[in-house]
């Protein structure tokens, strides 16, 4: 069972009561765009055997959006933080690539051995 | 029913929305106005059986008042608010609200919701929403016991679900 904790209501969430928002932190293509790029927005998703960052929603709870990062593998998970930003915290990564020195963000990679 | 452990549906409960920025001063007026009580933290309940303050998100909190008075203190806060980004809705008819008490009430949520009810993680003054079996629901914890709220569509299903849940309590309980 995932449980991640809400960083807006400090909840432990089991995964029962969240609603899973796939891949976090894409750029968004609209009106004016190429279509290739309008396409990637749109379809082009990360699915990494590892680390993975990710888009949830506390939908039975406070309702708000978030960010968490686990690995899609052993389900371990790293940390959640607040959907107000553009790229997971520093002291996040940190904290992944101790325990996966393989791993980048956007690059992905360093799956559990 | 059995005796450890009473459902019952509670008519008549008066609950008003209360969202904006909880940080500000005239938030926490118009909270003291209508219940004279102070602002909640996070996942806090403030107030007894009958009346209180809920924190339902960061912007959000239930206002829990006595049904005849929902109107008036509506309007209190739509005054004290004026001119600011709020929304105070009157959600009493929208709701379903139930009283969960006796020895076994503990084991009546843990069965239908995925809650640490133990005594030393879910105690008075608890606020939480979450998931009831099937459908979204919330609940705090005063000195008598629990209070329950869902949506009035699903009031039917939530009723028959306690009542089932503190059935299957009697002795079997975890808690007690
Ligand atoms: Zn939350």
């Amino acid at each position: 069972m995932l449980i991640f904790e809400c960083p807006y209501c400090g909840v432990y969430a089991d995964e029962t009561e969240l609603q899973a928002g796939g891949e976090a932190h894409l750029k968004r293509f609209g009106p004016g765009s190429d279509d290739e790029s309008f396409e990637g927005y749109l379809f082009m998703r990360k699915n990494p055997k590892g680390v993975h960052l990710e888009r949830w929603r506390h939908s039975f709870g406070c309702g708000k959006w978030f960010h968490a990062a686990r690995c899609t593998m052993t389900l371990e998970v790293f940390g959640t933080y607040s959907a107000q930003t553009l790229e997971p915290p520093k002291a996040l990564v940190e904290k992944i690539k101790a325990k996966r020195p393989k791993w980048s963000w956007r690059e992905f990679g360093g799956a559990a051995t | 029913m059995s005796e450890m452990a009473q459902v019952m549906r509670v008519n008549a409960r008066g609950m008003i929305t209360l969202r904006g920025d909880l940080m500000s001063t005239l938030m926490k007026k118009s909270i003291k106005t209508v219940t004279g009580l102070g602002m909640p933290t996070s996942g806090q309940f403030l107030g007894n059986g009958t009346s209180g303050v809920a924190w339902m998100s960061p912007d959000e909190l239930l206002l829990v008042v006595p049904y005849a008075d929902v109107a008036k203190f509506v309007s209190q806060i739509d005054s004290t608010m004026k001119d600011q980004h709020y929304l105070a809705a009157d959600v009493s008819d929208a709701r379903a609200v139930f009283s969960v008490s006796g020895t076994n009430a503990r084991d009546v949520l843990a069965r239908v919701c995925p809650v640490d009810l133990h005594p030393g993680s879910f105690c008075i003054g608890q606020f939480r929403r979450t998931r009831m079996a099937q459908v979204a629901a919330a609940f705090w914890m005063h000195d008598t016991g629990f209070d329950v709220v869902c949506f009035q569509s699903v009031g039917d299903y939530v009723q028959d679900l306690l009542t089932q849940a503190a059935e299957n309590a009697v002795g079997a309980a975890f808690y007690t």
